[in-house]
């Protein structure tokens, strides 16, 4: 009886499982092993993959000594361009908050009994649902220098506007502002709608009692009701921000103008330049830092909210 | 009393219209850009809305649409670049049709897949049910940076690096669907599943006739978030394909931009419009079921 469930059950996973167990967990396994490799596929076939130990880490992470020309030691990075990376990476991160709460706030003003607030909701997430390679496209042609509408709308008001995708100053500022457009209307304003939506409404009703203006509210009964959203919303923004952000530079500006993302850094490494074992320790230590954020915003979460 | 609350509503439509107008103004700068032609763009003096210009031209003689107005789209779907002959499309209309096809297979593998998956997860007792779930759980967190270098080096070894299947099968299998799933299957109420089993029902035939029937909204918001992701995914189809035969819209778009170093923006946009418009339109049909996977795939989990 026992084996006949067993049966039946493997023949419902089973193409799932194949899968799964091809393309999620073996390469994790592989991906691992990979990272203390040397292997270029391109030039060797795979049994020439030799070990390397640790060589791949420490040239990631490592920093050695160099002696300039007074005699003084100074620290150097061994491969600067990760460090880079993950500097422009955190840097257009910082975004994250200002979207936060334009999402909440979007979501506030959808969240009341009137006509057309469903059209509404809509036009804010059909950015989110087109984000891709059209739309960038679409955003090179607005950042245009001469002709694009984002310096023409600018020259409204009297500002020329700069050459917005080949400066090192704007070139980040550029990608994050179509990030934004294309994320606070999206599944974050959703997530906030859906928790507004599960305040009880006599929460608001007492507080009102008790003379508290609409801000007042806000600030002391929906803020803190939304906490536990705004927390899985936060943790879910800083993985997606630390491994996401591979498509818009590599197509927008192919990573100069300081615009290379440790994922597109670590798709260089590997399918550029053929340095697999490289590009894996780049994934791991990546994972390594998404993971324990993440552990360190669960602690924090447990600690501060309270259900 | 009344005249305030009005007057509230009317700011809050206010804001809302201004946002929506920012939000949406993209589109309609990519639409309109789309319908010119290059010289138009770059000769006249730029305007914001030429939507006037535009307006005004078809006011004036209605067939100059069809006959310009689209010049830039038929223009586009007859590009080609490997001419050879009696091998089938090739160039823009290729980019379409594979695009089309490759959703279309990674939804339908999708929805297959992950929901037979759930279907054991959620309504089967078997030994080591919960440890695999488990497993598929924590597999979520692992994200495709780690995972696509060895998928690679595994489709390279299998011969089929630059084929459909390279393409198509890694995207087929996702946690994220059955687990989704899972979750709806296992409101399904008892009772149901009970009374099937006295009339003799397999379990292949709950899963066909009882938990897929009464999980459409689910199955519905699957269906729309795998179409929409396999219809504009860029970096898989990037790694695993060379040839432009196999290109999808994202890839054609991102090697058409990289052509002309002067670049020609209405065509462009006429190619963007083209990518886009599918998933507008796919969305408005399913928004509903969309909302509720969100909400199901998020805060239940």
């Amino acid at each position: 009886m026992k084996s006949r469930a067993l049966g039946i059950a493997a023949l419902f996973l089973l193409p799932n499982l194949l899968g799964f167990l091809a393309f999620t967990l073996f390469p994790v396994v592989a991906s691992f092993a990979l990272s203390f490799c040397r292997w270029d596929p391109v030039a060797q076939p795979i049994s020439a993959i030799e070990p390397a130990g640790f060589r791949n880490y420490q040239d990631l992470l490592g920093f050695h000594g160099q002696t300039g020309p007074a005699g003084q030691t100074s620290w150097v990075a061994n491969t600067p361009r990760f460090w880079e990376a993950l500097y422009n990476t955190v840097f257009m991160m910082l975004a994250i908050p200002f979207n936060m709460a334009a999402s909440l706030f979007l979501a506030v003003l959808l969240n009341r009994k009137m006509r057309g607030m469903a059209i509404f909701r809509t036009a804010f997430f059909l950015p989110s649902i087109t984000a891709g390679v059209g739309t960038m496209l679409l955003w090179m042609w607005m950042f245009n220098k001469d002709l694009g509408s984002i310096n023409q709308v600018l020259a409204w008001v009297g500002i020329q506007g700069p050459d917005w995708l080949q400066s090192y100053f704007w070139a980040k500022p550029a990608l994050m502002l179509m990030a934004s457009w294309a994320g606070v209307g999206g599944v974050n304003m959703i997530l906030y709608l859906a928790g507004l939506q599960q305040i009880p409404r006599e929460l608001h009703e007492a507080a009102a009692l008790d003379g508290a203006g609409r801000w007042q509210q806000l600030r002391h009964v929906t803020v803190p009701m939304l906490l536990p959203v705004t927390f899985f919303i936060f943790i879910i923004s800083i993985i997606s921000g630390l491994e996401g952000g591979f498509d818009a530079p590599y197509v927008m500006t192919g990573g100069s103008f300081g615009t290379t993302t440790v994922s597109l850094y670590l798709f260089r490494q590997g399918f550029e330049f053929f340095r697999m074992g490289y590009a894996s320790a780049v994934a791991w230590v990546l994972f390594l830092i998404v993971f324990l954020l993440t552990m360190i915003n669960w602690r924090l979460a447990e600690k501060r909210v309270e259900y | 009393m009344r005249n305030r609350i009005d007057s509230g509503r009317l700011v809050v439509y206010g804001l809302l219209l201004v946002l929506a107008a920012s939000m949406l103004f993209p589109f309609y700068w990519m639409a309109i850009t789309s319908l010119k032609a290059k010289a138009d763009v770059f000769s006249t003096e730029p305007k914001l809305l030429p939507g006037r210009q535009l307006a005004e031209q078809v006011v004036e003689d209605p067939r100059w649409f069809f006959r310009s107005g689209t010049e830039n789209y038929s223009q586009l779907l007859a590009w080609q670049r490997l001419v050879e002959p009696g091998s089938g499309p090739r160039g823009f209309s290729r980019f379409v049709l594979n695009t089309v096809f490759f959703a279309l297979a990674i939804t339908l593998g999708q929805v297959i897949t992950s929901s037979l998956a759930a279907f054991a997860f959620a309504r089967l007792r078997f030994p080591g049910r919960n440890q695999v779930f488990f497993a598929y759980l924590a597999t979520l967190m692992i994200p495709a940076t780690v995972t696509m270098i060895p998928s690679y080096i595994l489709l390279r070894e299998l011969g089929w690096v630059d084929t459909y299947q390279a393409v198509i099968l890694p995207a087929v299998f996702t946690a994220y669907g059955t687990f989704m799933l899972r979750q709806f299957f296992l409101t399904i109420p008892r009772e149901i599943e009970d009374a099937a089993r006295i009339d003799g029902c397999s379990p292949l035939g709950l899963y066909w006739r009882i938990a897929l029937p009464l999980s459409t909204p689910a199955l519905a918001a699957l269906s729309i978030v795998a179409f929409v992701g396999s219809w504009r995914t860029f970096m898989w189809p990037l790694i695993v394909s060379s040839s432009e035969d196999l290109f999808n819209l994202p890839l054609g778009l991102s090697l058409f931009r990289g052509i002309y170093t002067d670049p020609d923006w209405p065509l462009l946009m006429a190619g963007s419009m083209i990518m886009t418009l599918p998933m507008i339109l796919v969305f408005i049909a399913g928004q509903r079921y969309f909302v509720e996977g969100i909400r199901l795939g998020a805060v239940k989990g």
